[in-house]
């Protein structure tokens, strides 16, 4: 046991993640005094930059930043404490095995043989699905309106989210953003476009990353997140990786007075008397605090970190009936050199690229999840991220993609066999694209949810520690009595992805946690 | 009853207790009911008869379709503790407690006994079904819990000569069980569990067999109370005594919080007056504490109480009053004509802060003479106790006859 005199902060923060060092510096600025504890031996959680092939590092989840919050970036003057953007305003190209590939961008759409029906229909709807961003986006840097007892900055909340929706867009365009809003998106997308790669190409970046193919409800829903939660769509390539990220906002956080540990597992919390007062880690020191916020995703902090004995049940069976399924796997090749795609330059590989055929061809390749199966056809967004960023590999090039449908739950579980064959399908997807990648692979990574979870600890390796889907959503998320971050453990906070506004490399939950702990007694 | 059992069950939608020949035999006017799934008797014989049996000799009544429940493990103390508003540490092997246990909100789901039968081992008695209940108490701790209301018949043995029959039938040493203590028995084909503990307010003792012993200890209480007057009772006696004692039934006095939809339908144990079993300050979590901690601070909506009425007509479901004409401030719940206490008896519900001891409410009472409604108006006194509460219900030893 270590002596108790010098371990009593006024925040404990368990787990450096994004959140948990965003929360940390906010609270640090405001002087109060932090203590972050990290499980693994370096910050970021699964925000970081790691080597997977000597001499090769990558991104092991997120590998683009397109939510991080902007009032984060700017509060603790990220840029400042390092963090450079090696690409930005990354375009989009949906992949076609003939080479007739899809350009997309803010722009337009051209390429694939689009009609300039269709093209104009994109620019429509893209500008209407950023109008509805314009709308919504204020919600994510709040709590999340309390409708029971709102006190006035819920009302003028609420008042202001009616205003958006009503004034803002207008009685035509509120409607149509009602009668889409809980649809799924290939319908939709069956409403507006004919061009079947535009289509598989939309439909994929509305499942990115979640338990849901194109015809599950609220897909619509996942697709405005994007916009909502995020950059307006903007995508960025962070230099140094998701790492460069983390080290950026831990400097702030340390800069602003934080204290953080790494290799410091906290095996529990410490209840007295119904408060939570304290943590123990694995190695059986203790440190103190008034207010104990945890960054792992609410599932683990419930029912592992803190224990359900310690809740209240009608609370423990709604932690315990989160979905948190994890459904999607990362790629990571080291090439020896840059392959060619067929019909696309060495500087069109900066871009994002797509390989979701169609929208059946997404959805198709759901419904192998749905049944414990690895996608016979894996969707697949790539990243050749060494390209703009020298910092990642000494030579050659790295490839990231997250590749998708890829459950937790495998029927017969992620064996070795089972993470060979489905490395290899991915690897024989890529080659319909680029015939010759075989000829440059050094070393080949596959990171399944199984992986997530054993190595960042997010549950079910769902990467927004708990699916986004409407009824986990803002109030609701991770569940009622725990929307506004304190949990209903007195003393016990949450500042994770798990907590509104939800996941992406973005930061809010962790600002608006903190801010939350900060406000507390004035209102 | 034709045969119900194994694939046969769906011939009917009511069950036979292990007890209902036995009850059978000894029923003369044929007015039974359906009680969660068994057929159980309103009454065998006469309510009156039956009623004082309770009273004043020794009365028999089949309670086997009582929600009973195992729970069972390492945990078992802090999961009861969690469950339970009450302090559970404070419940020794061999012990029975009432309590109540509620939802996250602090609005009682049910009520009922909790028997610690040894260190890791509980068991549950309630008026409802509680499985779904105990099922997500039970995430995160070390027990089993299983329903046993099938398995074990149970009888409620009241009445102020009922240790003494006891004693007569060999259950030695039965005059030294306190009030709420549990002890195990000798009887052929097994240990059976005697609890003193009851629903009418009195001295009395509840049986907990194995359905295959059910006949041979029926027949041994009648056998050893040949010479006292004991009687095999119907639900319609038991309600009186139970009402003259004060006591709160489901679905009368509450809605149970996990079945009612209506928001503010549901009540806290303050309001049902049961705030004694709420203990906020045991140092652990227990469901609807933090909320209850609320309602501790901010006062609760509406108070439980015992009407003594005047005049001789019933307050059935009446509305109260804050006068004769008055504001409506309430409502009853449960009445009855309490012939040991000799009152004209109401429960139920007024709203904060009426109904303190000793004020009075008024209660606008409608009654049907012939087939003709009449209306009156009664001054109905808030009691301290309930109508019936003898000395003997705790006196240990109990008297012998």
């Amino acid at each position: 046991m270590t002596d108790m005199s010098n371990t009593t902060y006024d925040s404990i923060i368990i787990g450096g993640g994004h959140n948990g060092l965003v929360c940390a510096a906010y609270l640090a600025k405001a002087g109060k005094r932090v203590l972050v504890l990290e499980a693994r031996g370096e910050i970021g959680g699964a925000a970081n930059t790691m080597t997977f092939c000597d001499g090769w590092k990558v991104s092991p989840c997120a590998h683009y930043l397109n939510q991080l919050n902007s009032t984060v970036r700017r509060d603790l003057n990220l840029t400042s404490h390092g963090l450079k953007m090696a690409g930005s305003d990354i375009s989009t190209i949906a992949l076609d095995p003939e080479g007739d590939h899809l350009f997309l961008s803010d722009q337009g759409a051209s390429g694939a043989g689009i009609s300039a029906n269709d093209a104009a229909s994109y620019r429509r709807f893209m500008k209407l699905m950023h109008q509805y961003s314009t709308t919504l986006g204020f919600l994510v840097d709040l709590p999340p309106i309390d409708i029971f007892n709102p006190d006035w900055d819920d009302k003028v909340a609420a008042l202001k989210l009616g205003w958006n929706v009503r004034i803002g867009l207008g009685a035509e365009k509120m409607s149509e953003f009602l009668r889409m809003v809980g649809m799924n998106i290939y319908d939709v997308l069956d409403d507006e476009f004919d061009n079947p790669t535009l289509k598989g190409a939309l439909a994929f970046d509305a499942v990115l990353g979640t338990h849901t193919g194109p015809r599950s409800p609220g897909s619509v829903l996942t697709f405005l997140y994007r916009l909502v939660a995020g950059t307006d769509g903007a995508v960025e390539l962070p230099e140094g990786g998701m790492g460069a990220v983390t080290s950026a906002m831990a400097k702030a956080a340390t800069g602003f007075g934080a204290t953080i540990k790494t290799g410091a597992r906290v095996a529990s919390v410490i209840v007295e008397n119904c408060v939570a007062t304290g943590v123990v880690l694995d190695n059986g020191a203790t440190y103190s605090a008034t207010h104990i916020i945890s960054n792992a995703d609410p599932k683990t902090t419930v029912m592992d970190i803190v224990g359900p004995r310690h809740f209240e049940a009608d609370f423990v069976k709604r932690v315990d009936n989160i979905r948190m399924r994890g459904n999607a796997a990362k790629l990571h090749i080291a090439l020896k050199s840059l392959p060619r795609f067929t019909n696309l330059s060495a500087e069109q590989l900066r871009s994002r690229l797509l390989i979701a055929p169609t929208h059946d061809d997404v959805e198709r390749a759901f419904n192998h999840a749905k049944y414990g199966e690895a996608s016979a056809n894996p969707m697949m967004e790539i990243s050749i991220p060494s390209i703009d960023d020298e910092t990642l590999c000494d030579e050659g090039h790295v490839l990231s993609a997250i590749v998708q449908y890829a459950p937790y739950t495998l029927k017969g579980g992620w064996t070795e066999a089972a993470k060979d064959n489905f490395r290899n399908a991915c690897i024989d997807r890529i080659a319909r694209y680029a015939p010759d990648i075989r000829d440059h692979i050094e070393a080949a990574e596959l990171v399944t949810p199984a992986d997530l979870e054993q190595r960042y600890g997010m549950r079910g390796g769902n990467w927004h520690h708990g699916e986004l889907t409407l009824d986990q959503m803002l109030m609701l998320r991770p569940a009622p009595e725990a929307s506004r971050y304190a949990l209903p453990l007195d003393g016990l906070y949450l500042c994770g992805a798990g907590a509104h506004p939800g996941g992406g490399v973005m930061g809010a939950a962790g600002k608006n946690a903190a801010k939350t702990i900060l406000s507390e007694g004035r209102s | 009853m034709r045969d119900l059992s194994g694939q046969n069950h769906y011939h009917s939608a009511v069950r036979a207790t292990p007890f209902y020949e036995k009850q059978k035999a000894v029923d003369l006017v044929n007015t039974w009911h359906r009680w969660q799934g068994y057929t159980v008797p309103d009454v065998l014989d006469n309510v009156t008869v039956e009623y004082f049996a309770i009273r004043n000799s020794a009365s028999v009544f089949d309670i086997t379709p009582m929600s009973k429940y195992r729970i069972k493990g390492p945990d078992a103390l802090a999961f009861m503790n969690r469950l339970l508003p009450r302090d559970m540490t404070k419940l020794r092997v061999g012990r029975v407690g009432y309590t109540v246990w509620c939802d996250d909100e602090g609005m009682v789901i049910d009520d009922g006994t909790v028997f610690r039968v040894a260190e890791d081992e509980y068991w549950l008695c309630a008026q409802e079904r509680q499985l779904e209940v105990l099922k997500r108490n039970a995430i995160g701790f070390q027990i089993e819990y299983a329903e046993i209301t099938d398995e074990v018949a149970a009888l409620s043995f009241q009445g102020p000569v009922t240790c003494k029959i006891l004693k007569n039938a060999g259950f030695a040493g039965i005059e030294t069980m306190k009030m709420f203590d549990l002890r195990f028995f000798d009887f052929p084909g097994g240990e059976i569990m005697i609890s003193r503990s009851g629903y009418t307010g009195d001295l009395g003792y509840e049986v907990w067999v194995q359905n295959d012993q059910a006949e041979a200890i029926w027949d041994t209480l009648f056998e050893a109370g040949k010479h006292y007057d004991i009687r095999a009772i119907g639900g319609d006696a038991l309600e009186i005594a139970r009402v003259e004692a004060g006591l709160i039934a489901a679905h009368v006095e509450f809605s149970p919080a996990n079945e009612t939809v209506r928001p503010g339908h549901a009540k806290s144990p303050y309001e049902l007056g049961l705030g004694w079993l709420v203990k906020l300050d045991k140092g652990v979590v227990f469901n609807g504490r933090r909320a209850l901690m609320k309602e501790k601070k901010n006062g609760s909506r509406h108070r439980f109480v015992k009407l003594d009425v005047e005049g001789n007509k019933t307050a059935c479901n009446a509305y109260l009053f804050d006068k004769k004409h008055g504001k409506q401030i309430g409502h009853v719940s449960s009445t009855a004509w309490a012939p040991t206490a000799k009152k004209n008896i109401a429960l139920g519900f007024v709203d904060m802060p009426h109904g303190e001891i000793g004020t009075e409410v008024w209660a606008e009472i409608y009654y049907m003479k012939e087939l003709k409604w009449n209306t009156r108006w009664a001054k109905c006194t808030v009691m301290k106790d309930a109508a019936w509460n003898p000395p003997r219900k705790t006196l240990t030893p109990p008297a012998d006859f």
